[in-house]
């Protein structure tokens, strides 16, 4: 969950209607201005956030490193979109007490695109990477958001709705429809297998962390494959990771499997890639290395 | 990119330094922690000038508590819906001049007891012969609470039954018997509380009752007609049980009076506490509620206004499990300790140090800052009961903490299915039927306890293994009182499923104290809701009587200051509920005061 989930036509044909012009596919901060907006929603009708301070201090340092490493890497101020997302992400899903985790997070989170990198490509999602990180290495001092959006359906259908909007007109919602129909189909199998109630096995996807992972995380360009079926084939992957992590009882089960499934698929597809330049067969250029986003 | 490998190398070797520095670090804190909690009498002794040693089968008692079992159809998640009930209540039944303890047993016809103290370090179970033993029969429901209160101004202190079921009054015959009285006071027939605390609201001289409802009153635990009874969400919830005021109207009937009176919400409450935080002379209302906000009655004068998100109190939901007031910087104000839920990379809510703003200590400024963190009392585990105390007598105020949920099987826990159907909607967390089975597994059981020694400058440490605390039983009421009646306070806890432990206070001779043990005449004869703020070398510390606090549970209702080495008393100002004031001179160290209100 760090990049807009957008493509960015290197021509438009023709120039939409100016109120059509916010959810075009070029206007990469579509996304940004609706994560705030559930931000918002949220804390003032529930009080999601930790504290508004926290928030602010995973965005800050997000867009600060970024500032810092796209000048020195890169010799440019960049375009903060992306770092922006990086840092509300971490700020509304980990959960701690304590304020420098929020700091150390966003932090990760855009050092990792500069670190981990193959063939001049960053492949892990940055948010993903940075929460998956600390959840495992301290789990004493941070958790993620669990329980918060009040448990109603009201709230559940708003996000559903403007999510699904939003990622559509982005066209990544063939990723979240194949991620949402496969965790459905297998939770009715795990139900079976552990013998427990199937709506049980529902529940996560109608809470407040699964609406931010299917619609931001999980729908990243810079670190989803590129073809239509892959990424299907990706989401499904993904789905089916976290249900063996889930049989183990693994709490960010889904979070866990991004963590694997991403940079795999990704590496995968360079490869192919690369093979396919090398025979002459190169096929057009992937979504996500012809997005146009500033990035290392 | 532009910059070559060098720079590349030290950016990968910063990122790798920033994952690693904060887990080295919290390893070496871990391991500090573990190592400082070696217990050794004389060493607890000289660095912290107290300890605890765990005496409950030396004085006697031998009490196990047991949990309900309430209706097949909960069978799968029986642990998580029948958690509760383990209470305890210190009370001077016989008005003798030592603290007996009353504790309430849950199962369908188990025996609760009320112990009485032989003055000699031993206690004696005498609830059967006054019959307020045997309260958990068949169709009645079974006990989660006590709390005592003298609310017909006898002398003598009666006792109010918190139940899922039933509610009872019983009336205190002078010390040689109990007459239940339910019928008589006009209680409702059934609710489903699980907080409740005598406060005189109104200031008529009476003691009113103030109860919390938990799952809602309409259901019968046992014979249910639905399993649609959990709560419909896990911050938001307000499917609970209803609040009752019951205002004494002085002829031993009650008039349940909380709609007229401004106390309307249906959130789940766990626990309640009552004090004067507006300094307007009646006592406001803090409630803590399970699955969502807390809530701050303020009370305007015998009429209540919510006011927790004005005050900061009320916006951000958690597990609300513990009410407790103290003044932890000596400076004449409560703070409120909240206790909730935290669980290493599952779900950390904090516990709530709820520490009033300079600047607003009346009316609408009232505003409240939660420090919990800053003063280093913010992770308790699956916190429950929590008290405040002078344990060491340095003169200020220490925080005994209880913990720990479901303790069963050590290798496995329900933390995953907990979470999973947690964060879901509404009708897949609301019904029963849903939620995964419990299958023998943990949650957040076998925790260590906490007792954090206030340092008087702004930090709590937690020495609890250091000075003999190191229980892991599923804690859930702790109560203080001096019930050797030697200037220490000692601590009792109850636990769920698990014995009553009496944890003794071995305090440092050379650690100052004083007592007081106030009578109401014109106030309440109990003087519930009296503050007493003591003055001494330079500072000072206030203190009320209270008539339920914690979570289900009620310290005695004498008062205890340490005073530190070489105190020197100026004085001792007492604010009764009727409004008088009265000060107290010539104040000497080590000695229990009898203050009689002034007529």
């Amino acid at each position: 969950m760090s990049d807009p989930a957008i493509a960015i036509p290197a021509q438009p044909r023709v120039k939409p209607p100016d109120w059509k012009s916010w959810l075009t596919l070029n206007n990469r901060y579509v996304p940004p201005v609706f994560i705030t907006l559930i931000l918002l929603a949220g804390q003032l009708s529930y009080g999601i956030l930790e504290s508004y301070e926290r928030t602010l201090l995973a965005i800050g340092t997000a867009l600060v490193t970024e500032l810092i490493l796209g000048r020195i890497f890169l010799g440019k101020w960049l375009n903060l979109a992306s770092a922006y997302i990086s840092g509300i992400s971490v700020g509304i899903l980990l959960r701690s007490p304590a304020f420098w985790p929020y700091a150390v997070a966003a932090a990760l989170a855009i050092m990792s695109k500069y670190v981990i990198r193959y063939k001049g490509r960053h492949f892990f999602n940055p948010s993903n990477f940075a929460i998956c990180t600390v959840l495992f290495l301290l789990p004493s001092s941070v958790a993620m958001l669990s329980i918060q959006w009040g448990n109603n359906m009201s709230s559940l259908i708003v996000i559903w709705v403007l999510g699904s909007i939003i990622i559509w007109r982005v066209n990544r919602f063939n990723i979240t429809l194949t991620y949402v129909a496969s965790f459905l189909f297998l939770a009715v199998i795990r139900a079976h297998v552990i013998h427990e109630p199937v709506l049980s096995e529902i529940s996560p996807l109608t809470g407040p962390e699964y609406q931010l992972f299917i619609f931001f995380m999980i729908t990243d360009p810079k670190t989803t494959v590129g073809s239509k079926k892959g990424q299907c084939l990706v989401a499904f992957l993904v789905a089916l990771l976290e249900m063996f992590f889930r049989l183990d009882q693994s709490v960010y089960a889904e979070l866990y499997a991004l963590f694997w499934i991403g940079p795999i698929a990704l590496l995968i597809e360079m490869w192919i890639n690369a093979r396919r330049t090398r025979s002459g067969l190169a096929s057009a250029p992937t979504l996500a290395t012809s997005s146009g986003m500033a990035h290392p | 990119m532009k910059r070559g490998p060098v720079a590349r190398i030290i950016l990968a070797i910063f990122f790798i330094g920033l994952i690693a520095v904060p887990v080295i670090v919290s390893r070496i804190s871990a391991k500090k922690k573990a190592d400082a909690g070696q217990f050794n009498e004389k060493e607890a002794l000289a660095r912290y000038g107290f300890y605890f040693t765990e005496v409950s089968k030396q004085a006697g008692i031998h009490f196990i508590h047991e949990a309900p079992e309430l209706d097949p159809k909960l069978a799968a998640i029986m642990p998580e819906v029948a958690s509760m009930g383990a209470s305890v209540s210190i009370v001077d039944y016989n008005q003798d001049g030592w603290p007996d303890i009353y504790v309430t047993n849950s199962r369908e016809g188990s025996m609760n007891a009320l112990y009485r103290n032989n003055h000699d370090g031993t206690f004696t179970d005498v609830a059967p012969e006054l019959g307020i033993a045997d309260v958990n029969k068949p169709g009645t429901g079974v006990s989660m609470g006590a709390v005592w209160g003298d609310y017909d101004n006898d002398g003598y202190p009666d006792l109010f039954l918190i139940k899922w079921g039933k509610p009872m009054l019983f009336h205190n015959d002078h010390g040689h018997g109990f007459t239940d009285v339910s019928g008589k006071a006009g209680l409702p027939k059934w609710m489903n509380a699980s907080t409740a605390l005598w406060f005189d609201y109104d200031r008529d001289g009476r003691l009113d009752l103030f109860v919390g409802g938990y799952y809602n009153e309409n259901i019968d635990l046992w014979h249910l007609k639905t399993t649609k009874i959990m709560p419909d969400s896990f911050e938001y919830a307000d499917n609970g049980g209803r609040k009752y005021l019951f205002h004494n109207l002085g002829d031993g009937r009650f008039q349940e009076v909380s709609a007229q009176v401004g106390i309307k919400s249906r959130r789940w409450a766990l626990a309640s506490g009552a004090a004067d935080l507006t300094d307007n002379g009646y006592p406001d209302l803090f409630v803590a509620n399970d699955y969502g906000v807390s809530e701050l009655y303020i009370n305007d004068g015998g009429h209540f206004h919510e006011a927790g998100e004005q005050t900061g109190v009320g916006f951000a939901p958690k597990s609300g499990m513990n009410v407790a007031f103290g003044d932890i910087f000596n400076q004449g104000k409560y703070s409120i300790y909240v206790s909730n839920i935290s669980e290493p990379g599952i779900l950390i809510q904090g516990n709530n140090m709820w520490v009033p703003q300079d600047g607003s200590s009346s009316g609408k400024s009232l505003h409240y800052e939660n420090l919990a963190r800053d003063l280093g009392v913010e992770l308790g585990g699956w916190s429950f009961g929590a008290q405040f105390g002078d344990f060491n007598n340095d003169g200020n105020l220490d925080l005994f903490l209880t913990n720990g949920y479901i303790s069963l099987d050590r290798d496995r826990s329900y933390w995953y299915d907990f979470a999973k159907v947690a964060g879901g909607n509404s009708t897949i967390i609301g019904d029963a039927r849903n939620w995964p089975a419990f299958d023998g597994r943990s949650l957040s059981g076998y925790q260590q306890k906490r007792v954090w020694l206030n340092d008087g400058a702004g930090k709590f440490e937690d020495v609890a293994r250091a000075v003999g605390v190191t229980d892991t039983h599923d804690g859930r009421a702790v109560a203080v009182a001096d019930l050797w009646n030697n200037g220490a306070l000692d601590v009792v806890v109850a636990n769920q499923n698990g014995p009553l432990l009496i944890y003794k206070n071995h305090v440092d001779p050379a650690e100052k104290w004083i007592e007081f043990k106030l009578q109401g005449t014109k106030s309440n004869r109990d003087a519930i809701g009296a503050e007493l703020t003591l003055y001494w070398n330079g500072q000072e510390q206030i203190q009320e009587v209270e008539g339920g606090c914690g979570f289900a549970a009620q310290n005695e209702l004498r008062l205890h200051f340490g005073l530190g080495k070489h105190p020197h008393i100026e004085k001792a100002v007492i604010h009764w509920p009727s409004g008088t004031l009265q000060t107290l001179n010539s104040l000497t160290p080590d000695r229990l005061y009898h203050i009689k209100e002034p007529e």
